[in-house]
Formats: structure tokens, sequence, C-alpha cells
């Protein structure tokens, strides 16, 4: 027995895909793609007219909270957001209580993902002990327990020297290491973007040169060591350049956006104090989320994640200074990137799928799908015309510290399978 | 006379009809308290809040006496008391408070836009009594008030305001205040003291160095130096502050004659300037400023509380 999709537009760069097809999957994997495929007696048919199939999304930055913090969000809820997102995988951060930084954390992980069965969870490891940053993480053990890449995020790790040594000893696993750019000496107790909102709101300001300094350092030091770097949540036009000239000079870097620093600014903040717009590092200038755009289109920018960061209602309802960083975003980052990116004709729909689907992979380094036969059957159905109010009818995270809450969004993942189960049916998770 | 705003947190809501309104009423009330019997019944039967979260005196005082002579009811909460201390939320505290039939909170905090979550969370009318770096109006009124009492107009007149520019929530108010008012506005302090974008406060100059400017203003309003500041070392010591933006004896020099010193207090002398000026009979408005802060916070209580329809002389 198989399932054939019909009638789909199946966009996928990776195999030259981009019409109306047919996509049949027996089993995990994808047996055959073509136009009008004949079926079997015994054959589900699923008739996806005016809809857009493409390989399953990623997103490579999301916080699931579990284990310890599990009132704001548990890899149940987490996954469950990300399936209703149009998610077949996400990479999951390390800071969590315990930290992620040893082989039983990663396999705790991964086995609460597999119970949970909403999407495919690849665990991120802790580059050092307790993302502490002074003594280095048994990253082989991790690796060998399912690991797929070292970050200390949540923090930047503060020593050049430390740093160093994580690249020089871990490369030997093969794996990227995903740096959280933020100088704490020069970023202190920063709230806010240092200039208009720092000084209009009276918080302390979070400087630019906070993030770049790493930027650069790290830069510097993945070509010292050969290790392979990606950048995390660049969030300036410097931080873009700096990526675009390492690229250039063939040194191994990748970077990712979030939705919030492409679309949001510190101008938002004005007057209102929203902690939901709290997040690190802080939303930046309207030039700087210009440039954010412009690394997308020329592919200085390999990936755009959500940094999914959910925290209690109670714990974003406080004065700013007070609140946590962060703000969710595994539901609403696809709609968001079609309504803002592409039906605007900033970038094609094939452009998002390398964005959301392919370059993740290949950062992580695994299994890369296609809309191939013999690709495992992990698949994103959306439909690109669909248009609702982000938040009206709740949330499948137990967060709901959304800063675009309210927002009109056209496009919505409807149908999404992971190795040819489906996780979400019709709008609805299975 | 119209005046239609509930709250007073950000001063660059009113205009300059507003915050005249303010003064000319802050200068009816100076007759009350120079008065025998410093009470008026205008606001019998309204309760305040006075929430201090964080220690201010001189404000608290000012606000409190503000009150009584006004004959408002008030309630003092915060401090040690502070239920935050006890771990409970601001916003549960606001709740709780508003539970009480509260028609006013007057909140101190040194957390930036603490005052704009309390209106989140109450009907009550909210003045901020000074919220983290972030602004203080009522300072920024008793220093416009002080001003105009004596040089008769604010509109032209050009204002210094040294030392720290950027830790301070006086200038996120009194800069849009004087800006509003029609006054060009020059900061002067060490460039760690300075905010990062200080046109977006409305400052006209910016300059690092207090013998290029004082001899062009007419106020010279000097900034509190917080010693606490000082572990984050914004400058190597109180002695080279004192000698680069000091306002000494030798530096008067350099002034108009007819310019004012103005500070907000508590001052440190030695640091901001040597005891001559700061006591300087002619040029000094600081204890004006203290006395202008009474009436001007009755001035804001009576307005706010909807004083306007019950008449001044009730
Ligand atoms: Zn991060």
């Amino acid at each position: 027995m198989a399932l054939i999709l019909r009638n789909a537009h199946v966009i996928d760069p990776a195999c030259g895909l981009d019409g109306v097809l047919d996509v049949r999957i027996a089993g995990e994997r994808i047996e055959r793609v073509g136009e009008r495929l004949e079926g079997g007696d015994s054959d589900d048919q699923l008739d996806l007219t005016g809809c857009c199939l493409v390989p399953g999304l990623v997103d490579m930055h999301v916080h699931l909270r579990e284990p310890g913090y599990e009132h704001k969000e548990d890899i149940e809820s987490g996954t469950r957001a990300a399936a209703v997102g149009g998610f077949t995988a996400v990479c999951s951060m390390p800071n969590t209580d315990p930290v992620s930084d040893s082989a039983s954390v990663i396999e705790f992980v991964l086995s609460r993902a597999r119970a949970a069965g909403h999407c495919r969870v690849h665990p991120c490891g802790a580059m050092t002990k307790g993302e502490r940053g002074e003594i280095l993480s048994e990253m082989g053990d991790m690796v060998a327990h399912g690991a797929v890449a070292f970050t200390d995020d949540g923090r930047g790790v503060q020593s050049a020297g430390m740093m160093r040594r994580v690249m020089d000893y871990g490369k030997m696993f093969g794996k990227v290491f995903m740096s959280h750019c933020q100088d704490e000496d020069l970023v202190g107790d920063g709230q806010v973007n240092e200039g208009v909102a720092s000084t209009k709101l009276g918080l302390l300001g979070w400087p630019a040169a906070g993030e770049e300094l790493q930027i650069a350092r790290d830069i510097r030091l993945a070509e010292l060591t050969g290790a392979r770097l990606h950048i995390q949540h660049v969030s300036t036009a410097r931080g873009v350049e700096l990526v675009r000239a390492a690229k250039a000079r063939g040194i191994p870097v990748t970077c990712e956006a979030t939705v919030h620093h492409l679309f949001l600014t510190e101008d938002d903040l004005d007057g209102t104090y929203d902690t939901n717009l709290k997040v690190n590092p802080p939303l930046r200038t309207a030039a700087d989320a210009a440039a954010l755009v412009e690394g997308l289109v020329d592919k200085t920018i390999d990936a755009i994640v959500t940094d999914h960061a959910p925290h209690a209602a109670w714990e974003k309802a406080r004065e700013f200074e007070l609140a946590p960083f962060g703000m969710t975003g595994l539901e609403s980052s696809l709609a968001l990137v079609i309504s803002k990116l592409v039906r605007p004709g900033t970038i094609s729909y094939a452009r998002m799928v390398e964005l959301m689907s392919i370059r993740p992979r290949e950062i992580l380094g695994v299994d890369s799908i296609s809309i191939t036969a013999g690709s495992p059957a992990d698949v994103t159905v959306f439909d690109p015309n669909l248009t609702w109010t982000l938040g009206r009818d709740g949330y499948q995270s137990k967060a709901e510290n959304c800063g675009f809450a309210g927002t009109e969004l056209t496009g919505r993942a409807v149908d999404v399978f992971v190795s040819g189960r489906p996780t979400l049916a019709d709008g609805a998770i299975c | 006379m119209s005046f239609d705003h509930k709250h007073l947190i950000d001063i660059a809501e009113y205009s300059d009809t507003d915050i005249m309104t303010l003064l000319e009423t802050a200068k009816a009330f100076s007759e009350v308290n120079r008065r025998a019997i410093k009470k008026v019944p205008t606001l019998k039967g309204k309760t305040v809040v006075n929430m201090f979260n964080e220690p201010s005196t001189r404000t608290r005082s000012s606000f409190e006496l503000a009150e009584k002579r006004l004959s408002a009811d008030s309630l003092n909460c915060g401090g040690s008391s502070t239920s935050t201390v006890k771990g409970e939320s601001l916003i549960d505290t606001v709740m709780t408070l508003d539970a009480y039939q509260i028609d006013m909170i007057i909140v101190r905090d040194k957390h930036a836009g603490a005052p704009y979550i309390i209106t989140q969370h109450s009907p009550a009318s909210v003045i901020d009594a000074g919220d983290g770096k972030h602004g203080h109006p009522t300072q920024a009124l008793l220093d416009l008030y002080t001003i105009w009492q004596h040089r008769g107009r604010i509109e032209g007149l050009r204002v210094g305001i040294v030392g720290d520019i950027g830790h301070s929530r006086v200038c996120g108010s009194l800069i849009p205040a004087l800006k509003i008012m029609g006054a060009e506005v020059t900061v002067v302090g060490p460039g760690t003291l300075m905010p990062a974008c200080p046109d977006v406060l409305g400052v006209d100059h910016v300059n690092l160095n207090l013998d290029d400017v004082l001899p062009d203003l007419d106020v010279v309003y000097m900034l509190r130096i917080q010693k606490e500041r000082l572990e984050g070392a914004p400058f190597p010591s109180l002695r080279e502050y004192h000698g680069l933006y000091g306002l000494t004896r030798a530096r008067e020099r350099l002034m108009r004659p007819d310019a004012l010193i103005a500070h907000p207090g508590p001052i440190n002398r030695g640091v901001e300037f040597d005891s001559h000026m700061a006591d300087h009979p002619v040029r000094s408005v600081i204890l004006d400023q203290v006395y202008a802060g009474i009436c001007v916070r009755m001035a804001a209580l009576f307005l706010l509380l909807g004083g306007a329809e019950n008449g001044l002389d009730s």
C-alpha cells in the first residue's frame, strides 16, 4: 500500500523540480515522482491542487526547554508546534537544566522526541561543560549518541583560547561549531539595541559591536583551526559583511538569521516596553534588517531560523529588565517568510526551500531530503494562499510570547510527513 | 483651562499648552504653600498610593506633602516592605492595590517602563516619579517652573546640562520638556557618560568641553554624579571629573552675568561644583527647585485627578 500525493506544485531546487507533479510514498521513502502517476487499487490518494510540496522544513535553532524548564515548553509541545509550523525536523539547543553536555542528556532528548513523534529532533551538545566556557565537554561521546553539532547557545564562549581549544579538539568529529556571538564585557546587562532604543527607553544598550567582535574572532579561529563555523542569529549589517568577506576568502563559515531580526526592528519597541520583543541579540535597526534581507538574497545567509524561545506568560509579564530574552516562532516562521519575502518577490519559493530545508541539512550534516525516488519521505505541504491570523486560535506551543501575535499572514502548512508518516493532516496535528 | 491627560509618564505626550497649564497651576498653588494654614480640601476623598519601590527621600516627601496639602488620602507602600521584595510581581501588587479602589499611583522604580506597565493593569492615574534611567517628568516640570519663575520665559533660552547624561532619568524628561517649550539644549560631559543617540531626546548640541559652552548658557544644569556608578569606571577619579566638569569659582568668570545654576539634588559638594557655586546667592536656584517640587506636584495631582472641574478654590 502506498500514498500518492497528487497535483502539488513540487519545488525542490536540489533536483531542479518546479512544477505540478505527483509524489508516491511507499513506507518510509519516496518511491516515485512524476506526472499523473498511476495508482494501484489499494493506494491512498491525496489531492493537493493549489498547494506546494517541498522537502521537509528544518529549523536549526530551537529551544525545546526539556529537561529542566518544562513549564516553558517540553519536547512534546515544542515538536507539536514545529509540526503545525510545517517542520519535519528541529535542532534542539543545549541550554537546558541539566545542560545537554553529556551523552545521557542527548539520549534523553532523542528518546523523548521519538516518543512524541511529531518531528525529528537533532540535538546539539554544549561545547563546554555546563556552557561555562571553562572545560571541554565530551564531544566525542555525544557524537556517538546522536549529537549533530555543538554550541554554547545562550552565551558566547568568552575566552578566545577556550574557543580555539573547542575547535581544535572537536574538529575530529566533523561536526559544525555553532556560535552565539556575545562579548559579555561589551554587552554587560544590555537589554535593547544600543542606539535609539536604549536612549529612548532608558535601558542599557546591547551594542552591535558586542556581537561583531565575536563573529570576527570566531571567523579568524575557524581559519586558524580549519573547523567548520556557523554563526547563529546574525543580527547586524556589519555581522553579515564579516561573514560575506570570510566566505569570499574561502573560510568554512555559514550563518543564519532569525525571522524576528528580519521582520522586526528596535522601532517596534517604541513606547511599549513589550517584553515579547525582548530577544538576544536584540532587535536592531531598519538598516540592519535590510542588510539581513540582502544577505538572504545574495546567499551570504544560509538559513532562516526561529530561535524559538518559549517562556511562561508570568515570566514575560514583568518589568522589561526582569523579563527573560526570547520569543517563539515555530508556528509563524513559514507564514512570515511567505508573506514578507516570497509574495513581495524578494526571494523565490526555491530560495526559501534552500534557506529552510536544504542548506540547514547540509550545515548539520544530517540525511539529505529531496523530492526524489529513494529519499526519506520527509515532506512539507503548504497552501501558499491560505490567510490566517497568528494566535487567534491559540498555539500548539505551551508559550505565547510571540512578537507577531495578531498579524494577518498568508501561507500555512497543511500536510506534513516524517518518514512517510503524517504528522500534520489538513492542518491538524496527527 | 483644558487638560485631558490621565497619566504623567511620557512628557513628550504633553504640548507646550499642557505644560504651561501645569506651570500656571503650580504658581496658583504656590500661594497655598505660603499661607499659615497650608491646606486646601481640593482632593478630599481621593486616594493616592505612593509606591516607592526604590528609596528616594526627596521625591517621596515632596509628593507626600503635596498630597497632604491637597487633603488627599494617601497610602505608602514600597521600600523595604515592598511586595516585590517578598517575591510578588509588580503586576500582582498593582492588581491588589487596585482592589482597594484607589485613584492614583505614584511610582518610583529602578526598572524603566514600570509606570507604563502599571497603566496596563490598573485604571488608576499614574505619575512616574522616576523609572530606572528612563524618565522623571515631575522633576522636569519643577525645573521648568524654576527657570520660568527666574527668567520669565523658557522659549529661546540656552540650557546646558552637564554630567551623566546617558544614565540620567532627569534628562529623559527634562530634555524633551525643554524642547517642547522652545529652549535650546546643549549636553556636556565625557563620552563615557553620553547616551548612544542624544538627538532622539532632542539635544541640539553635544560638547565634551565645559569651558567651550559655558559662555553661551542661560542655565547651567549640573547633574548628580552617582558615586556608585564609578565602579563601571566612566572616568578615572572624582578629582579629574571635578577638574574637567566641576563648576568652580574660576569657571564662573566664563559664565554670563545672569546665568542660573540648577541641580536636581542631592548635591555632591566638591564634585559637581564647589560650595561657592552651589550656594551662590544670585545664581544658584537649587533650593527654589526643591520648593517648586511641591507646587508642581500639587498641580499634577490636581490636574490629573480631574481637579480642573472642581475649581482651584473649592
Ligand atoms: Zn543564541
